[in-house]
């Protein structure tokens, strides 16, 4: 594995070996020294060319946990704006030696051009492009999923999860339903017909216009941002109208099998996709979801810089 | 002192036997048996002639983005494309909306002289959509101006599409149709399908682009007036317009070589290079777009050649420009798509390169049959020649070609202007 671009380009081997190293590193975590020096003198660079501090930290904190030197760069505005080109700022990352650029773009596929327009020699990683994917987060799904509901080990045959929300807008969307369903898990997609993609019957996922027919028949559900902007681009009538009919209450929570659990890629907006009652549950599994983005992260950049054997890695831990 | 006479030796019209082809004071003078013409030989053994190609829809992106072509590049690109007339769309900046620009347009193609250079006026005031252009004066101005389109934006309002159609009858113009129902592709980068949903890129449906045929088509026939549809991409739209032509509608289309060969699925790349507007569709749409182009639902070749400056497609997709050359490898495409496949011959192939856009925007002196008598505008290819295609050697002053590294069929040798050689094997003359 040479870049990590899309969830797709995983398969199921490669899917378990990230979520079992990140379970080995996880306990990095717990020591009072949370430091392994595997990548020392490698530089890992995010490249943010979209605001994110949540995902941005969770990517330095990770690469830093590995001893790697860490770059935050904030590329405001890109050529689109006609700031700095994603071309220039490549060449000036390779002049400076990144080992490894971490990107986040509002362009669909750009993390893609960055791997293959022959720019840079080092590793890419996808952290949020566009539309299109955002593999990280399927990963750190698929391991709290793993954790809470496979024991923390193998993957995800059988398991049963929903998906409800913008799923036409959304990354996390693209990227899970093509890691859990490597996985062997079972997804539904739940939107209004107006939020799913052209072409989605043919998607590896089941898809469902009706969140409470579903409910009862997962094992997991997880609730996507809906920015309130598509309600000015006509694609639902207005807020309350998408709450009522998509938004997981407590009347719905209950509809979920005891086990189930709720989860939500964050940041939430509450009362509108999902209500404080149910975002501070014992159910949500949220603030789970952010630790364990720390430890795929490490997983990710361990693989794909470390260049190490499995027993290196035992060895190592 | 009578003119000079040339003869192109051994040349097989429309790849019927072989003739020497006599071409005097701009004429097809004589056509006698192979070996016999006299005067200044041009070998061309085993080649086909056909009539100069016409170009109903160009960017030659003068005045204004000189950067990426100029009249004079985008002649010579014509030039060693096979073609003899070019149409010049109006998007340049400024826009050609006003006699001044078409005249200049036309004036510097007139010295440039490898092709006939026809500047396409702008329907609207800056392509805006909202008010007419002054299209009396450009018809009437020295650039005769008949064909007239905002290509690049669609004429979306139907208000200001029906006067367009209307007013243009005073002058037997043509309102040419860049059809994009502007609403349904906010945003839009490649076609709408199962594709863009999986590379999370906005889709640009096809019925946007039917939806605009199907009422222009309705219009064109209120009125009674001309509809030109620009760069057809879609079967549905096929469907459209060989209904409108069932039912006696005045209305054409064009297809562009990529639209003839290329699908969406390059897109998968996210190489910008295959960013165009319309978007590349799938093979079904390309399958229906060939069987039109052979039954005559759809009248012509176009090349929509679109040079960018390297900037603009060495970047991530969502910021590149749409649009490819087209002019230096259209013959090949249409001769790989069309006449390999057994769907064209010469003779049909030369009615949709040449024949039909001549007449559609009224390019007189161009299109006509190899007759004594017609003027030379000419195109020498060889059939069995292939070629392997690179922009850097183009004469284009843009790259973005997307056949570069493709091995092609056919290449243009020679090419005759007004009786003038333009290309001689292969070269420019000047």
């Amino acid at each position: 594995m040479r870049h990590l671009l899309s969830a797709g380009d995983l398969d199921l081997a490669e899917a378990c070996l990230i979520l079992d190293t990140a379970a080995q590193l996880a306990s990095v975590t717990d020591r009072s020294v949370k430091k392994l020096p595997t990548l020392r003198g490698r530089t890992v660079v995010n490249l943010f060319f979209e605001d994110s501090t949540r995902t941005r930290i969770s990517f330095e904190i990770a690469a830093k946990r590995l001893s790697a030197d860490v770059i935050n760069f904030a590329a405001k505005g890109s050529s689109v704006s006609k700031g700095e080109s994603l071309k220039d700022t490549a060449l000036t990352l390779e002049a400076m030696g990144a080992d490894a650029v971490v990107i986040r773009h509002s362009a669909s596929g750009a993390p893609h051009r960055l791997a293959t327009a022959g720019w840079i020699q080092g590793s890419v990683v996808n952290a949020g492009d566009g539309t299109h994917e955002h593999p990280t987060q399927a990963l750190l799904d698929a391991f709290t999923l793993r954790h809470h509901l496979r024991a923390g080990t193998g993957d995800l045959a059988g398991l049963r999860v929903a998906i409800v929300g913008d799923i036409l807008h959304s990354r996390v969307a693209r990227s899970n339903v093509l890691l859990l369903g490597t996985l062997g898990a079972q997804v539904t997609v739940i939107a209004p017909p107006t939020l799913l993609p052209f072409g989605v019957n043919d998607w590896p996922c089941a898809v469902s216009y009706d969140l409470d027919d579903v409910l009862p028949h997962v094992d997991a559900v997880m609730m996507l941002r809906v920015q309130s902007e598509r309600m000015q681009a006509a694609y639902f009538p207005s807020v309350n109208e998408y709450s009522r009919r998509f938004g997981l209450d407590v009347r719905r929570l209950n509809l979920l099998p005891p086990t189930a659990i709720v989860l939500h890629p964050g940041p939430m907006n509450r009362g509108m996709e999902i209500s404080a009652d149910v975002a501070d549950s014992t159910r949500a599994v949220m603030v789970e979801q952010v630790a364990n983005g720390v430890s795929i992260r490490m997983a990710v950049l361990y693989l794909l810089l470390g260049g190490m054997t499995d027993e290196d890695r035992r060895d190592q831990l | 002192m009578t003119a000079q006479s040339m003869v192109i030796r051994g040349v097989r019209p429309y790849g019927a036997d072989p003739v020497d082809i006599i071409v005097r004071a701009g004429v097809i003078a004589e056509i006698v048996k192979a070996g016999t013409g006299s005067g200044r030989v041009v070998e061309a053994d085993d080649l086909i002639a056909l009539p100069g190609f016409v170009d109903l829809h160009t960017h030659l992106r003068e005045p204004g983005r000189e950067d990426a072509e100029t009249i004079d590049t985008g002649s010579r690109a014509a030039a060693l494309g096979g073609f003899t007339a070019v149409f010049a769309m109006a998007n340049t900046s400024p826009v050609a909306d006003t006699a001044g620009v078409v005249e200049q347009v036309w004036h510097l193609g007139q010295a440039t002289g490898l092709v006939d250079v026809y500047p396409v006026g702008a329907v609207t005031v800056g392509l805006g959509g909202e008010q007419l252009a002054e299209l009396g004066a450009m018809a009437t101005s020295p650039a005769q101006v008949r064909v007239f389109s905002d290509d690049g934006k669609c004429v979306h309002d139907a208000a200001i599409m029906r006067r367009a159609l209307e007013y243009v009858k005073a002058f037997d113009g043509v309102i040419a149709q860049h059809a994009q129902e502007p609403r349904l592709t906010v945003d839009a980068q490649m076609n709408e399908g199962l594709l863009s949903g999986q590379l999370g890129l906005t889709g640009w449906p096809g019925v946007a682009e039917e939806s605009i045929v199907a009422r222009d088509v309705l219009l064109a026939e209120h009125v009674d007036s001309r509809l030109h549809v620009c760069h057809v991409s879609t079967a549905g739209s096929v469907e459209v317009i060989r209904w409108a032509k069932s039912r006696g509608i005045k209305v054409t289309a064009e297809v562009t070589p990529h639209h003839l060969l290329l699908t969406e699925d390059l897109v998968a790349t996210y190489d910008p290079v295959y960013k165009v507007n319309p978007p590349l569709r799938t093979s079904a749409d390309i399958a229906a777009l060939r069987a039109a182009l052979a039954d005559g639902t759809i009248d012509a070749i176009a090349t929509d050649h679109a040079p960018h400056p390297h900037e603009d497609k060495d970047c991530e997709w969502a910021a590149a420009a749409f649009g490819m050359l087209g002019l230096q490898t259209a013959f090949s495409i249409a001769m790989l798509t069309m006449v390999n496949s057994g769907l064209l011959d010469w003779h049909t192939l030369a009615d949709r390169l040449s024949v039909l856009p001549a007449r559609i925007g009224q390019a007189n002196g161009h299109g006509q049959d190899l007759v004594v008598g017609a003027p030379a505008n000419i195109a020498v290819v060889d059939p069995s020649a292939s070629w392997v295609v690179e922009p850097a050697t183009f004469a284009s002053k843009s790259r973005n070609s997307p056949y570069a590294g493709m091995t092609l069929p056919g290449r243009v040798v020679h090419v005759f202007k007004a009786g003038k050689a333009s290309v001689l094997g292969g070269d420019l003359t000047c």
